[in-house]
């Protein structure tokens, strides 16, 4: 809304959040100049000032590019960068850069494809007497590396230390700002035409905008989706883009930012309160299984001791007190060891080929749906098939519930129903009206639902179902101490209604936290480290302050401003922009007038502006910390990153990710290209599941010679089980298409309308061509690469009204080595005219492919 | 009365949208929205942009959903899939009874809820204890890797929240979510 340039990349906003991208076409009638960076032209592109083309997978090359343009012309805002970054830290002299080693980092074990991060620190940490091993120094990173790495350390990112060795010169060859200079010197206009077919001067047109538009008077945002995300180095997008914006001065800042557009109503919740391997609620990790794991070593390897990551103990004891209540003592640990243990990677695709191989035997799956959802579905089907029991809660029968009765292998003859063994439990499901409680929106906003009215027949809230569960569960605990962390299980919430359903608003209560006084509370600065407060997610702290469910507040927008404070509630503390200090200049006031936001008020000694402070609100811009502070009182006045341990925005990252400290463009898994950057040619951390139901395409193979990239329809939603079935989005959207260039036809011999097959190594399946200028065949390296898009809505049953071929079943399972997400955006294959052959036909042609 | 005919009007030149669309019927047309019984103040299921919902229920039915124009986020605006949502709640293609598959059976089977959720509660402990790891590798992991959970992000935060509470309390922890994917 108040950016004056927005740059929407590997997002096609317009489609796929409309109504947020209201905020974008006002912004751009108010004068803000809006780029559209993407492999596809859609209606994004359409409203935008200019739509540059760019190969699915190369967008580091571009980001990279725009860095260089930063740094090699010093157009940084200095000011903002010297006092809110790290550019002046001084990096260990051990670090060895991609420059130095073909497109490593220091650290890398060929063997296990692994980084050990221990060279990648500050110089003069080392020598500092350890706090206490993090968990990145165990095990020479393995843990780190295979625990899904980055969310091993919270909220906080990893610990650095907080007074390294600087130089506010710049000058010194290893202090970040040089060294990241250097890192980015070859990513250069002429690599970005050569690798993402942009040409010169759209690149010098961007790169000016994104200059004339940042500063003290002007902000660029930065908008991303899945389109960054779904690559084996998507971290790493985000990354650069955080490198760019934080060298701009654009973080914190009114009309500035990088913007994750998240896909579905809650899973920037689902995420907040993780039903994830990894972390636990308010992203504090899961414990790994060490020797000698216990609360406190616990604590000492979760990250850094500054910043308000440094309560980090009182976090982690309330949510125990939350789930294990009066069994839960100082004496014994907070019941700590009523958890249990990682050994390594345990994600979505790891449990698919446990189920492959036998381990996991049963299987809840809830308003999911990955037998069409998931990449590589043939895995996930050929897992299903192997399960003891399965459990599927949904509105309609999803395919993941019918597999065994009317999936795709049963016609290719490699499953007879008879032969599944798996059992099989439907429960129906209530929607979103028939139930109470909260979804957190992509702002991180909370808002409640009030019921509407009952759900029908057999139909319950999956809060009904866990609830339900539960105490059944209990019922059946034994004395035995396996049984005691379920025993011991807080699990008294009061029931309301007919069905007895549990208290929704009980449970918001509990996650929003209650003091020794009984009385929710309402800020994290208030949960204490002794056992005395009880929380179930200290970023939603305050959730429930003053006994008031304040994510049910609902004052008119028209009534407030902007930031409309009393619309829900935004976590942390209600805060609308993170970071926000960095609003003000070191000295506590405005950049400028045009971008006020913080100001610190002298007279009454406290941050003011329209937005809550995302830093204490009376600490002085001068504040110095004293030696041996902790937690936020080791940040000076002037750290407006206040997870971080040092307080400062990491152009640099010391700590913290498993596939560098610094972004590099890495090829996708499946390119047909060659990575002119390095001799490396994709992420050499990048994991892969290399199983018979799901193997790879060759890198550069001739058999697959187009980029193929996937995306969604604004009629749909992903796997189509809340689309489908419903009778005006199916026929606004009734078929599967497959987008393509008309030079692409030409050469397949395919018109607008025929049917065509697309063939991975993992399967072919079969679309209507939709022949269109909206994707344009691109010059890389010199020669014409095609790009072709597929939309993945669709599956052959979900009570849909509409049915097509599985999109996702054409994907390879290979992920990012931070956050184990699947690369789905960008992989290769080929096309042939004509429909898919059927049965075993469909088999022999894959075979056929595979080896070519 | 033939030149009242709203095509007639319309023919002649007047504004299709606005006066000349009106006939005695539409007239007399109210919106469903003032016959309701109650609304809910709700939010789209779909996307995370989090669009206010009125949810209109009449006779014990969901009537209408449409878009709430206090909310600062739409501005009473949906899109198609946010309008099309009364019907994701209504459609006739929704099952609203538990079916039960045996193993190795060709087709679904009838069972009562209650019946369910014990055998669902018998499995999980059956599992549990057949494969119960209390160490890996000569190191405490105190867990089960026989039970798994995928969540879809469509959950309401405290639905994830009793589940990761329980799913962790069991010892399960290959609990993941849409948000992985
Ligand atoms: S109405 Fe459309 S844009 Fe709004 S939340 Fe729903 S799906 Fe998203």
């Amino acid at each position: 809304m108040r950016a004056d340039c927005i740059v929407i990349q590997g997002s096609n906003m317009a489609e796929c959040h409309p109504v947020g991208f209201q905020w974008v076409v006002e912004a751009r009638a108010r004068g803000a100049k809006v780029f559209h960076v993407d492999p596809r032209y859609t209606r994004t592109s359409a409203l935008s000032d200019r739509y540059l083309n760019i190969r699915a997978g190369s967008d580091i090359v571009l980001l990279g590019a725009l860095i260089n343009h930063v740094l090699s012309n010093e157009l940084d805002f200095r000011e903002y960068v010297l006092a809110y970054t790290n550019a002046p830290m001084i990096v260990s002299e051990a670090y060895r850069d991609t420059e130095d080693l073909d497109g490593l980092f220091s650290g890398f074990d060929p063997e296990t494809r692994a980084y050990d991060p221990s060279t990648w620190r500050y110089e003069g940490v080392a020598e500092e007497p350890a706090a206490g091993l993090r968990a990145e120094q165990l095990e020479a990173g393995q843990a780190h590396a295979l625990a899904a790495g980055p969310d091993q350390y919270g909220a906080g990112g990893a610990a650095a230390h907080p007074h390294p060795t600087t130089d506010p010169t710049l000058r010194h060859p290893r202090c970040v700002y040089q060294v990241l200079k250097r890192h980015f010197a070859r990513y250069t206009p002429e690599m970005v035409e050569e690798l993402c077919g942009l040409s010169r001067a759209d690149f010098a047109e961007l790169a000016d905008a994104i200059i004339a538009n940042s500063g003290r008077e002007r902000t660029t945002a930065w908008v991303y989706s899945v389109g960054w995300t779904q690559h084996t180095v998507g971290v790493q997008y985000i990354r650069t883009a955080s490198i760019l914006q934080l060298l701009l001065g654009n973080i914190g800042r009114p009309g500035g930012g990088i913007m994750a557009l998240r896909g579905h109503a809650s899973i920037q919740g689902s995420t907040d309160i993780p039903t994830l391997f990894n972390i636990l609620p308010g992203y504090l990790p899961m414990p790994y299984s060490h020797a000698d794991e216990n609360l406190d070593a616990y604590l000492t390897r979760a990250g850094g001791d500054t910043g308000f990551w440094g309560r980090k103990r009182a976090y982690m004891v309330s949510l125990l007190k939350a789930w294990w209540g009066d069994a839960a003592t100082e004496e014994n640990g907070f019941r700590f060891d009523n958890l249990p243990l990682l050994t390594g990677d345990h994600g979505h695709y790891r449990t698919v080929m446990g189920m492959i191989e036998g381990t996991v035997k049963g299987y809840f799956v809830v308003g999911e749906n990955p037998a069409v959802g998931s990449s590589g579905g043939r895995a996930q089907r050929f897992g299903l098939a192997n399960l003891d029991w399965l459990v599927v809660r949904d509105l309609t029968q999803v395919e993941t519930a019918t597999f065994w009765k009317d999936g795709p292998e049963l016609e290719t003859g490699e499953m007879r129903t008879e032969d599944i063994g798996t059992e099989v439990f439907f429960l129906p499901a209530a929607s979103h009206v028939e139930k109470e409680g909260t979804f957190t929106n992509t702002q991180r906003l909370l808002q409640w639902r009030e019921k509407a009215l009952d759900p029908p027949g057999d139909c319950r809230s999956d809060l009904w179902f866990y609830y339900h569960l539960g105490k059944l569960l209990k019922e059946r605990a034994s004395s035995d101490d396996r049984d005691r962390p379920l025993r011991e299980l807080t699990w008294d919430y009061p029931e309301e209604g007919e069905h007895r359903d549990p208290s929704a608003s009980a449970v918001l209560r509990e996650i929003g936290g209650v003091g020794p006084d009984g009385r929710a509370l309402s800020a994290y600065t208030e949960l204490r480290p002794d056992g005395s407060t009880r929380c179930g997610c200290w970023i939603y702290c305050g959730v429930y302050a003053d006994e008031v469910n304040q994510a049910a507040r609902r004052r008119p927008g028209r009534e407030q401003n902007l930031e409309a404070l009393e619309w829900g509630w935004a976590w942390p503390a209600n805060r609308r922009i993170l970071y926000n200090r960095a609003s003000a200049d070191p000295a506590g006031r405005p950049w400028s007038e045009r971008k006020a936001y913080l100001r610190w008020d002298e007279e009454r000694g406290e941050w003011a502006g329209p937005d809550v402070p995302d830093f204490e609100k009376g600490k002085h811009p001068s504040y110095l910390p004293p030696d041996g502070a902790a937690a936020e009182d080791a940040l000076s006045g002037t750290d407006p990153f206040i997870m971080q341990t040092d307080g400062k925005g990491w152009l640099f990252a010391p700590a913290g990710l498993a596939d560098g400290p610094l972004p590099a463009h890495y090829e996708p898994l499946e390119s047909p290209v060659r990575n002119s950057l390095y001799g490396t040619q994709s992420n050499p951390a990048l994991r892969t599941y290399p199983r018979p139901e799901s193997p790879y395409n060759p890198e550069r193979s001739p058999r697959f010679p187009y980029v193929l990239t996937t995306y969604r329809l604004t009629e749909h939603h992903t796997a189509g089980g809340m689309s489908r079935p419903l009778a005006y989005l199916a026929e606004l959207q009734p078929e599967l298409f497959c987008e393509m260039s008309p030079a692409l036809a030409a050469e397949l011999g395919l018109e607008n309308g025929d049917w065509a097959t697309i063939v991975t190594s993992r399967t072919a399946i079969e679309a209507r061509v939709l022949v269109t200028e909206r994707v344009r065949p691109l010059r890389i390296q010199g020669r014409i690469v095609h790009q072709i898009g597929l939309p993945y809505h669709w599956g052959w049953g979900s009570g849909g009204l509409v049915t097509g071929d599985i999109v996702n079943d054409l994907l390879p399972i290979a992920v990012d080595p931070n956050v184990y997400i699947q690369e789905s955006k960008a992989t290769t294959c080929d096309v042939l005219p004509g429909r898919r052959p059927r049965g075993a036909e469909l088999l022999r042609l894959v075979e056929e492919y595979r080896h070519g | 009365m033939f030149a009242r005919w709203p095509v007639i009007r319309q023919l002649r030149g007047q504004d299709g949208r606005g006066q000349a669309a009106r006939s005695a019927r539409t007239d007399a047309l109210r919106p469903r929205v003032e016959e309701a019984d109650s609304v809910a103040r709700s939010v789209c299921p779909y996307c995370a942009v989090g669009c206010g919902q009125l949810v209109y229920v009449k006779d014990g039915k969901v009537s209408q959903i449409e878009g709430d124009p206090d909310s600062p986020i739409s501005r009473g605006r949906l899109c198609p899939k946010g309008s099309a949502s009364k019907q994701l709640v209504t459609h006739a293609g929704r099952q609203t009874t538990v079916l039960y598959r045996r193993p190795y059976g060709m087709e679904w089977e009838p069972l009562d809820l209650g019946t369910a959720m014990e055998m669902i509660a018998d499995r999980v402990m059956r599992t549990r204890r057949d494969t119960w790891q209390q160490e890996h590798e000569g190191k405490v992991v105190r867990r089960t890797m026989g039970i798994a959970g995928l969540g879809g992000a469509t959950l309401d935060n405290e639905e994830n929240y009793l589940m990761k509470k329980l799913y962790t309390a069991l010892g399960a922890i290959q609990v993941e979510n849409q948000a992985r994917i």
